[in-house]
């Protein structure tokens, strides 16, 4: 195997959110950067699954949108299957590369248009992209499109608000396939969704997945749904990597703080009555970190140095953490 | 004797084009001091059986059938104006989104004194210390100061400890939590569930839990209720809905849950989707979906039959054997 078809190196990402220009000047109000994501690096390979996980606004959904070229990294680059992607998005040749990058979004209320029929709207990337043009080939591969998500070649002609939340994101998957990419980038593809259609969405991703060799990175915020799909975990807090590994080390022996406090957050299903031992502390405002590690206010092992000095990624047995007491050996 | 008996609720709501019927002869009751679970997917009828009890069904949304009774007494009759005495005193509601549910024109400290004045004979000044009594119970740390900040100056979960703060105030028998922790993450999550707990118990209140997350259900009720389709399907201590439920939809629905402690290559599915209102099939409304499906499932809608521990919508658990 040749060189991983995605590569991250030091992505990040500043939103400027300062007071406009006059109030700066008069209330003399500093500029203020927000750090949403700071630093991001990893690799996923050709047909492999990398989750990234964290609370609300821990910056994964940003990562998202950076490597489909919804905004434009600060500082870093994303590299695709070799070249710079975000160097590439400014030539001629962006759209080339952005056919074999697809996005699946959160929720597919609002993610589909609604004056739209279903046809239109898979077909859309194919014409935009020049893929196809004669309408009986378009038709056809709605079609088959619509087959392999499990959807009837009937349901071409119908409007999104005729279908349901997971029907809906059925479609916005048959979508993001029209072009026949290599990298799919699902931002919480089954957050909306109920348990039992969470299930149909998760195995026809799967199955679509072994079939054409696709290449995710899974955004979510349920463990549970990332241990089943991924092969490789990234866990996010403040715009940072915490701790990044495969699935099976990051689940059975996690490292980080941060990590196993996840973890033990999780209700667990069959112990019935068990109460989780809750975490004190919520995230800390991302426009005003705390210094050293972020995670250190909330951390039972935070000692001096965690409260001075950021702790780099270091590999420790399999897997790559952010944490000083990890580098120390205090856990 | 049981705090709330719900009996053979009916909820339609008229259209052009026919009455819907939301809810359909859904019956439970909940002992003083029970955390009842309502569970189901989006759809089946869990927040409009919370809302019926609360008495904020939205028109043209009515009660069509059945009855309400808190501590013996019938309450789904009453005149607005004495149901919104019963709302705050009797049974208190928690919603899902903690911003929307605080006024963002008040400070925290005028809605809880006034939700206090309201239902309890106490002075402006005494209101005011229980208030912060209340926000210091419910883990807001400075209560004493926070009382006058307003809902945008607390983050999400602090927020939602507010609401809790305010459905405790008059001291309620009863609460109607709806989704009390979609809203928010894991960790606040956890916290929130941990303190809705203990506040509970510590005075003595029932509470009815309606969510969608299984896991919330499992460390946190006493008994469940699984609905499907405006009807409850099964209902039963929480122990036993989860690890050996009788419903074929419970079964399924437990399934297709990602577990922590257990790998597989693709997850169990339930087939198809919950029927819309207006196509609800005749005899049991699981049935097309149903893995074990017989004919007079097809015909005849069944009542809830003891199943084990567990009692379930399900003609597989008919006396002298069900299947043909």
């Amino acid at each position: 195997m040749n060189a991983p078809l995605v590569q991250a190196n030091d992505l990040a990402m500043s939103f400027d959110v300062s007071a406009p220009w006059l109030n700066r000047v008069i209330e003399r109000k500093p500029r203020l950067l927000l750090h949403a994501v700071d630093g991001v690096s990893f690799t996923i390979a050709r047909g492999q699954t990398l989750a990234l996980v964290g609370e609300s606004g821990c910056g994964k959904s940003t990562v998202a949108r950076l490597l489909v070229g919804l905004h434009e990294p600060t500082r870093g680059q994303f590299r695709f299957d070799g070249q710079d992607a975000h160097a590439v998005y400014q030539t001629g040749l962006g759209l080339k590369l952005r056919r074999r990058i697809q996005m699946i979004f959160q929720d597919p209320y609002a993610s589909l248009n609604p004056r739209w029929r279903v046809e239109d709207i898979i077909a859309e990337p194919l014409r935009e992209h020049g893929l196809l043009s004669d309408n009986e080939a378009v038709r056809e591969r709605v079609e088959a499109l619509l087959y392999s998500v499990g959807l009837a070649a009937p349901d071409r002609i119908k409007y999104p608000h005729q279908f349901s939340g997971g029907q809906r994101q059925r479609i916005s998957i048959a979508r993001a396939l029209a072009t026949q990419p290599e990298f799919l980038v699902c931002d919480e593809p089954t957050s909306a969704l109920d348990v039992s259609v969470q299930a149909q969405v998760l195995n026809i991703m799967k199955e679509l997945q072994a079939e054409l060799g696709l290449t995710y990175l899974f955004i979510s915020h349920n463990l549970a749904v990332v241990r089943h799909v991924s092969d490789q975990v990234g866990v996010m807090y403040l715009g940072r990597l915490a701790e990044l590994a495969d699935k099976h080390t990051l689940f059975d022996s996690p490292r980080h703080p941060y990590t196993r406090m996840l973890l033990d957050a999780i209700p667990k299903m069959h112990d019935t009555g068990r109460a989780r031992t809750p975490v004190q502390g919520e995230v800390p405002n991302p426009l005003n970190p705390p210094a050293g590690c972020a995670f250190n206010p909330r951390c039972p092992h935070a000692n001096e140095r965690c409260r001075v000095e950021r702790p780099a990624l270091i590999a420790r047995s399999g897997t790559q953490v952010a944490c000083h007491a990890v580098e120390e050996n205090r856990i | 004797m049981s705090l709330l008996r719900v009996e053979h609720l009916v909820v339609e709501f008229p259209g052009r084009r026919g009455t819907l019927r939301a809810l359909d002869q859904v019956s439970f009751d909940i002992a003083p001091g029970e955390i009842l679970g309502v569970v189901g997917e989006s759809g089946a009828g869990k927040s409009l059986t919370g809302a019926a009890i609360i008495g904020l069904l939205e028109p043209p949304g009515h009660i069509a059938g059945g009855e309400i009774h808190l501590e013996g007494r019938r309450i789904d009759n009453l005149p607005p104006e004495q149901m919104r005495r019963i709302r705050g005193r009797k049974i208190g509601a928690i919603f899902q989104d903690p911003l929307t549910s605080l006024n963002p024109l008040y400070s925290i400290g005028r809605m809880l004194v006034e939700t206090i004045m309201t239902h309890l004979p106490v002075s402006a000044a005494e209101a005011r210390q229980r208030a912060i009594r209340l926000l210091k119970d419910t883990g807001i740390a400075a209560a004493a100061e926070r009382i006058d900040h307003y809902p945008h100056q607390f983050s999400g979960g602090m927020r939602q400890r507010v609401v809790i703060a305010l459905a405790l105030a008059a001291e309620p028998q009863l609460i109607v939590a709806d989704e009390p922790t979609t809203a928010l993450d894991v960790s606040i999550q956890a916290q929130i569930i941990a303190l809705l707990k203990r506040l509970c118990k510590e005075r003595g209140a029932a509470v009815m839990l309606i969510t969608h997350d299984m896991g919330v259900i499992a460390e946190t009720c006493d008994r469940v209720a699984v609905m499907y389709a405006g009807r409850i399907a099964e209902i039963g201590p929480v122990h036993e809905i989860i690890n050996q439920p009788a419903h074929p939809y419970t079964r399924g629905l437990m399934a297709c849950i990602p577990d922590m402690t257990q790998e597989r290559d693709l997850l169990h599915q339930i087939d198809g989707a919950m029927p819309r209102l207006t196509a609800i099939p005749p005899g049991c409304a699981f049935n097309p979906r149903c893995e074990q499906v017989f004919e007079r499932c097809r015909q005849e809608r069944p009542e809830l039959l003891a199943a084990g521990p567990t009692r379930a919508a399900c003609w597989l658990h008919a006396s002298g054997g069900g299947e043909p």
